[in-house]
């Protein structure tokens, strides 16, 4: 790793932590983060795609730059073969090409990325937000609340997620005869699902809270928080909740990069997004049959829910390595090389200065 | 340990309790089952209505229905009593009887690629593990994530395009141009200098002499029509059973052990007069007597070790058993591609035997051999869509575990007591490494029966997912609740076992009683 360069040769392949000296732990991660080669390119090629969803066909009325909207039917241009090339490098009228009617495929794919980040997004959020709170509360008080929240979890936990869909899509689809919620579904078709999904996939953060909570409050500075009067909302704010965070963003982009999958899925078994509007995952399941005649139409929405997924999942690789305490990891190609003449390596003493 | 479980499988029966009621509510609340009849203009339009809201009666309200339902899924529970009733689908046919079949299907589906993607990815893990931060690692690691990222539909239409119609197409004139063979040649040869540790020079050494006979066996391949006439033949199981031997001996004895290597040895000379003996039996062969085969193929090589003796007889009957097992695989291996001739020019498949839909060919007739390999050529490539995506969780998984464990005191302690490398990672850090991945693999079958859905849904394999999706499309809760009940109850009956195992497998762990 990058990190390693410059530091001195360790003893028996453990790899010496990383000179934490006069650093505060936000600076630490910061550093272990940056110095991740994979997270690096995976946020850089994150924010690529991000910016160029949000800012290409616009959003929520907001106007982008991209002269097609992913809804506009225009005429044919050479049988709406893709425009773009590398060699020479040219984006064209149509660079990802048109479907069968003249559709921009680029306009769509975009929106279909966008489609995917907010569901992303409402996920993370909602899903971390209750999968805090549930997995807080039953490891922190134990007890009846912990027997409920973790019963209640095990029921959601079995109910498939695909059925809970389809009830949504439903509520969705029936737009005459609805309340407040089909109307409001019915306009914000993703941003009902990503809720929805939210609502059904915080219990396996949940269940990693409560492990967290569980032991956390058992340790001595949370029992020395409690001894000084400390309430139990300053002790699991103030106290744990800042020890088990590594542990919640490092899922949360894990639950998020699931998500697009799910997503994507769903919206191919027929009971995500819906047409007019557009998904990466409805694209492929509407072009797949015309892989033979129009293979663009197939390639580029997959590739780009590849490249999201793909990004948020080094993101997450980057962020467990930075948060992960035990950074001392077994080297095999170190251990066999061990073996000429030790150098003289920093020994950390108990309070953390070095000593050599 | 006896009221834990007790106590698990009560708190389980009243989960599920609970979340069935919500699952029936959600399904009858998720549509309206008469819309079909609604827009038709059939003039036996109130009819049809009426005979379907009598067959799901629509007339009760949902919880009264539910509990209905739950009466007769009640009588389940009461053994040997063969009145099971969970209610019919909506054409009337009883879920019992849709299940068990949905179950076959989903079942030899799911089983094979499971197994495999839980060897391969172990396998994997391993490996990368010992050899953290080498290019091989790095490529694992990337290939890893972006099978995880792979949308399975996406995949499986690539596979259909690629992996059947391609090949499909190149079964009609099996010819490789010469720069094809030294192409795929040289992958093979990269790959191998990849995987293989050491200097430099070792391992372009060997990837060169991997490059070459990858190329060579490929032109040969196609000079004689090999895809066309595929088989081993008795000199490539000979050859290869003599390199499995060694292999075996290596990884579960060490070559050290003379008579483990021995035992081997001798289990493979049997197995090739075996081959010629056992070849008029072969052509009756049904299910059953592959599977007894297989077991006589073990204990074969269990006697063999036993006779051998030695210090540590052990090690000599695992050695044999496992060599004689493996050899006894490519000997049906063999027989299979003898087979394939006739298969591929089965008027039903008519030369293109690498399927995109389905789970056999409809009216396909033939023996074992050629049924077998109808089933096989079915299954591939969602098998292969399947491994994918699940592959990069074992692997990860199997990693990281492996790392921590190759951390431990003990292993350090194993090492300084002079053990060689292969004892150390075999016998000390892969055990160990094995308890948390046990858990997964636990958890992962019991997820396995519901969790193909959508592999389901693309090759058109009507298994335990099609009847759910189906099930929920009609707002049939019938079918619905049957996939729920089957897929729970084993999910949480694994989920115990895994607990079990959990503190089986590692004394330091103790359930709470």
């Amino acid at each position: 790793m990058a990190e390693d360069a410059g530091l001195p040769q360790s003893a028996a392949g453990i790899e010496p932590v990383l000179d934490a000296k006069g650093l505060s732990q936000g600076q630490i991660v910061r550093k272990r983060f940056l110095g991740h080669t994979g997270a690096i390119i995976g946020l850089v090629a994150f924010s690529i795609i991000f910016v160029m969803a949000f800012t290409s066909v616009g959003y929520w009325g907001i106007p982008g730059w991209w002269k097609y909207s992913h809804d506009e039917v225009t005429p044919l241009v050479n049988d709406g073969v893709p425009t773009a090339s590398l060699w020479p490098l040219a984006w064209g009228e149509h660079p990802f090409g048109q479907d069968r009617i003249g559709r921009d495929l680029f306009a769509m794919t975009m929106r279909g990325a966008q489609q995917s980040i907010t569901v992303m997004v409402v996920i993370g959020l909602i899903a971390g937000f209750i999968g805090v709170v549930v997995g807080a509360l039953s490891g922190y008080f134990r007890g009846w609340t912990e027997a409920v929240l973790m019963r209640l979890t095990d029921v959601i936990i079995i109910i498939p997620g695909l059925l809970l869909a389809a009830v949504m899509a439903q509520m969705a689809g029936r737009r005459d005869s609805g309340g407040w919620f089909s109307s409001f579904a019915s306009n914000n078709g993703v941003l009902a699902l990503g809720i929805f999904l939210g609502l059904i996939t915080w219990v396996g953060l949940a269940r990693l809270m409560r492990g967290e909570f569980l032991s956390l409050r058992e340790r001595e500075f949370v029992d020395a928080a409690r001894i000084s009067g400390a309430s139990n909302a300053r002790i699991i704010f103030k106290h744990i909740l800042p020890n088990a965070v590594g542990v919640l963003i490092v899922n949360i982009t894990l639950t998020m990069s699931a998500a697009i999958l799910t997503e994507t899925a769903l919206s191919y078994l027929g009971v995500g997004v819906k047409a007019p509007d557009t998904s990466l995952g409805l694209l492929i399941s509407q072009n797949q049959e015309a892989f033979a005649t129009r293979p663009w139409l197939f390639w580029y929405p997959g590739l780009f829910i590849v490249l999201i997924c793909l990004s948020i999942n080094f993101i997450g690789d980057g962020l467990r390595d930075a948060f992960d305490p035990r950074q001392k990891k077994f080297n095999a190609k170190k251990a066999k090389d061990a073996g000429h003449p030790l150098e003289p390596t920093p020994v950390t003493a108990f309070d953390g200065t070095k000593d050599h | 340990m006896v009221t834990y479980i007790v106590r698990r499988l009560i708190t389980a029966a009243l989960i599920l309790l609970g979340a069935s009621f919500l699952v029936y509510l959600l399904t009858a609340a998720s549509g309206d089952p008469l819309e079909e009849f609604r827009a038709s203009s059939a003039p036996n339009k109130q009819q049809l209505m009426d005979a379907r809201t009598e067959l799901l009666q629509l007339d009760t309200p949902a919880p009264i229905r539910y509990f209905h339902w739950l009466g007769g899924a009640a009588q389940c529970l009461i053994p040997f009593a063969n009145s099971c009733d969970l209610g019919k689908n909506i054409a009337g046919q009883p879920i019992t009887d849709a299940l068990g079949h949905a179950l076959i299907q989903t079942l030899t589906l799911v089983t094979g690629a499971t197994v495999l993607a839980i060897l391969i990815g172990i396998t994997l893990g391993i490996i990368t593990a010992l050899r953290q931060y080498s290019t091989l690692d790095y490529g694992v690691t990337f290939m890893a994530f972006l099978f995880f990222s792979l949308p399975i539909f996406w995949v499986a239409v690539l596979l259909k395009e690629f992996g059947a119609i391609g090949f499909n197409n190149f079964l009609r004139n099996p010819e490789i141009p010469i720069a094809a063979a030294l192409a795929i040649g040289a992958v093979f040869g990269v790959l191998a200098a990849v995987t293989v540790g050491g200097e430099m020079k070792r391992r372009l050494l060997l990837g060169g002499v991997v490059f070459m006979f990858a190329a060579a066996v490929l032109m040969y391949f196609s000079a004689t029509e090999w895809f066309k006439n595929p088989g081993l033949g008795p000199l490539v199981i000979a050859i290869a059973g003599v390199g499995i031997a060694f292999a075996v001996t290596l990884l579960s004895a060490g070559l050290k052990n003379r008579k483990a290597l021995q035992s081997a040895l001798i289990a493979v000379g049997v197995g090739l007069v075996v081959y010629f003996v056992i070849q008029p039996l072969l052509d009756q062969a049904t299910f059953l007597m592959i599977v007894l085969l297989a077991i006589a193929a073990v204990l074969v090589g269990m006697g063999i070790g036993y006779l051998m003796g030695g210090y540590d007889r052990g090690q000599s009957m695992r050695a044999a058993a496992i060599t004689s097992f493996l050899v006894g695989f490519l000997i049906l291996l063999d027989r299979f591609m003898q087979a394939w001739p006739a298969y591929f020019n089965n008027s039903r498949v008519r030369g293109r035997p690498i399927a995109t839909i389905g789970a056999s060919t409809p009216n396909i007739e033939g023996d074992f051999w050629t049924l077998s390999l109808d089933s096989f050529t079915h299954l591939i490539l969602p098998t292969i869509a399947l491994i994918l995506i699940s592959l990069a969780g074992y692997t990860r998984f199997t990693r990281a575990s492996m790392l921590e464990i190759m951390n431990m005191d003990y292993i350090r302690t194993a090492r300084a007591k002079g053990l060689s490398e292969r004892t150390v990672v075999m016998r000390h850090a892969f055990r160990n490494a094995l308890i948390p991945i046990a858990t997964i693999v636990a958890f992962d079958i019991g997820a396995l029966i519901g969790g193909a859905v959508i592999t389901e849904t693309v090759f058109s394999v009507r298994g335990m997912g099609f009847l759910f999706l189906d099930g929920i499309m009609h707002v049939d809760p019938n079918p619905v609740m049957g996939v729920f009940l089957c897929v729970a109850i084993t999910a949480m009956g694994f989920n115990l076992i895994a607990d079990l195992a959990y503190s089986a497998l590692d004394p330091r762990v103790r359930v709470k009683a």
